[in-house]
């Protein structure tokens, strides 16, 4: 079985000269399908430029990345959107939704640009939300939705796609206990379905969540703790 | 990412600002509707002009003292045995008719009404067919009215209307500047010939209005007139010949007279008329290209409030080109409902007269100007819709 993402000796670094900040110094990761990651460090540690690195979103300085045998950094920008509609699920911590767009047209947003036809849409975006348990609030603006509604609608469409993975960028950073509880229940749902799971936090509750713990410091991973491994 | 999707997100685009977008849309609707109204009005001007000209006859030559009056040399005033001279079936065999005249204007006086009449003309009755005038009411004076000097008049309908009201005027004794003439008929009416109203007129034998109110001076025309429409330049040359003979003016030398047929006529009026449509035009090409400015405006605006949004439609996987196409497609949504709204106002506002001028809609000036604003859409939301698409997603996320 091939890793989802295969990175090595991935280096970021802004600015050039005296002023140059290594965000990135080398990071070496494996990551196979059904695996549930969780990234944790300090602010600064690097942690969230090696999630928009793997997100397609940044270009490293150096190094190989591979994802799910893509190799990246070999791509030309129509292919990397193309790669970031198909395998990506990217949430973010402020949700990040289309505002004046409802709920569901903000699930479809991927669909249509991955040219699916409007009735294909129209059922597997309300199968996405009927997953995140949403399927009552379709119709609803993002402004008409508590934070933690808001980050299922993101969840939902991340994953409308289908994609390789879920990249998810300290997604109960903005919200209450209680809605941390429902998005953490549905990313814990969807790993349990096979979907591979790669999320940013620096709080041990969420963190606990998921199966492997990887610790970044100072652009470089200072700890790998596997407490269950999926489908090596 | 089809064509209708990329609509559907414009059209979102632009009505979540909708009195931006209104407003963005006035500036294009203006400048199309000023295009079309004021190239249809300087068209107008110069289509009721050259009516006016084509209204004289194609046939007819106008023959004027020269201005500045041929250089020191003796300069002869023109005549009425000049014009008489015209008339030479040997001579002249392309020379139909050829009418002397004098303009002035006149005060009319009728009981208690004062009326300025703008152009009292002294002629003889050969005129009123030069002219193509036709006697509405009563009759034209007569060959022998002319030679005896009787002092009768012909009434424009405008003249006669302001001098008597819906009253019968024919047989009515009206005072010219004081002297009593007496009305023996009412012309057709003509219509407004561009410059001058060619209703508003008071035709008299040339004898009595040159014993009453002008004198025996120069004449300040001859009508002439040949045979076909096809014989005018045959004309002109037998008209110049006679008259060089009767002013004795040698080939080459300098004539103290003119001669204009009405294709000249036309030519230095549509010319002028072509400059002022140009100017009109060009006033309103001006105006447009502001709304165009305006249309890129408010999409740097746009992309500049949105490129969070372009942000995240780039994390999600929307290609470059479904960036560019959408806010290429909200600018040309933006300019060709302008220009389509502009097209409606300009059509609809040269129904109506506009200082005087009946505008005449030119069908190319439409054309252009919706054309136009198509293009200014897709040439001045470019710079925009591309500093949209080339952003890269992270930066455009992490902008607050």
């Amino acid at each position: 079985m091939k890793p989802v993402i295969e990175v090595t000796g991935l280096t970021k670094t802004y600015g050039s000269g005296d002023t140059a900040v290594h965000a990135l110094r080398g990071v070496d990761l494996l990551v196979m399908p059904g695996e549930y990651v969780a990234i944790m460090g300090a602010s600064g540690s690097g942690k969230s430029t090696l999630l928009n690195m793997l997100g397609c979103l940044d270009v490293p300085t150096s190094g190989e990345y591979a994802l799910d045998g893509f190799p990246v950094s070999e791509l030309n920008e129509r292919q990397l959107s193309l790669l970031r509609n198909r395998k990506i699920g990217f949430i973010f911590q402020s949700f990040n939704l289309v505002p004046r767009t409802s709920a569901l047209s903000n699930v479809e947003l991927p669909l249509v640009y991955s040219g699916l036809r409007r009735a294909a849409r129209r059922t597997r975006s309300l199968a996405a939300l009927e997953m995140v348990g949403l399927s009552d609030r379709a119709k609803h603006l993002p402004n008409e939705l508590s934070g933690g509604q808001q980050q299922r609608v993101a969840v939902a469409r991340a994953l409308v796609t289908g994609p390789a993975m879920l990249l998810a960028d300290e997604p109960t950073g903005n919200l209450d206990r209680a809605s941390t509880t429902d998005v953490l229940g549905v990313f814990d749902r969807l790993n349990a379905l096979g979907r591979t799971v790669v999320m940013i936090t620096h709080e041990d509750e969420v963190a606990a969540h998921a199966h492997r713990v990887i610790r970044v410091d100072d652009g470089l991973i200072v700890a790998d703790d596997r407490r269950w491994v999926g489908v090596a | 990412m089809n064509f209708l999707e990329i609509m559907r997100f414009a059209v979102r685009g632009l009505t979540a600002n909708k009195l931006r977008s209104a407003l963005t849309t006035l500036g294009i609707t203006i400048g199309v509707a000023a295009v079309i109204l004021l190239v249809a009005v300087g068209n107008g001007a110069s289509a009721s002009i050259t009516a006016s000209i084509q209204g004289l006859g194609t046939n007819v030559l106008n023959v004027s003292p020269a201005r500045g009056g041929g250089q020191g040399a003796v300069t002869r005033p023109l005549t009425a045995q000049d014009a008489h001279a015209l008339v030479d079936p040997v001579g002249a065999p392309d020379v139909k008719a050829a009418s002397p005249v004098v303009t002035t204007t006149a005060t009319a006086t009728y009981g208690q009404t004062t009326y300025d009449i703008s152009s009292v003309t002294g002629t003889e009755p050969a005129y009123f067919g030069t002219t193509n005038r036709e006697i509405a009411d009563g009759s034209l004076f007569t060959t022998e009215d002319v030679t005896a000097a009787r002092k009768v008049v012909v009434l424009g309908p405008t003249a006669a209307q302001s001098i008597f009201g819906n009253t019968e005027a024919v047989g009515k004794n009206v005072l010219l500047n004081s002297i009593q003439f007496t009305v023996v008929g009412v012309l057709e009416a003509k219509g407004a010939t561009g410059l001058q109203n060619a209703d508003d007129v008071a035709i008299a034998p040339l004898t009595a209005v040159q014993n009453s109110l002008t004198g025996y001076g120069n004449l300040n025309q001859i009508a002439v007139q040949a045979t076909t429409a096809d014989s005018v330049s045959l004309a002109q040359a037998e008209v110049t010949a006679i008259l060089n003979a009767r002013h004795g003016i040698r080939a080459g030398g300098t004539a103290d007279y003119q001669i204009q047929n009405s294709e000249q006529l036309l030519a230095t009026r549509t010319a002028t008329t072509d400059t002022f449509t140009v100017l009109l035009g060009a006033v309103a090409a001006i105006s447009l290209l502001v709304g165009g400015i305006g249309v890129t405006n408010i999409m740097l605006v746009t992309v500049t409030e949105r490129i969070r949004e372009i942000g995240i439609r780039k994390a999600i996987g929307a290609p470059r080109s479904a960036i560019l196409g959408q806010f290429l497609a909200e600018a040309t949504m933006l300019s060709l409902f302008g220009g389509l709204l502009g097209v409606l106002i300009g059509v609809v506002g040269s129904q109506f007269t506009i200082a005087g001028i009946a505008p005449v809609i030119v069908p190319s000036s439409i054309v252009l100007a919706f054309a136009v604003s198509a293009l200014i859409g897709l040439f001045f939301g470019s710079y925009p819709a591309n500093r949209a698409a080339s952003l890269r997603p992270i930066d455009a996320l992490r902008h607050e």
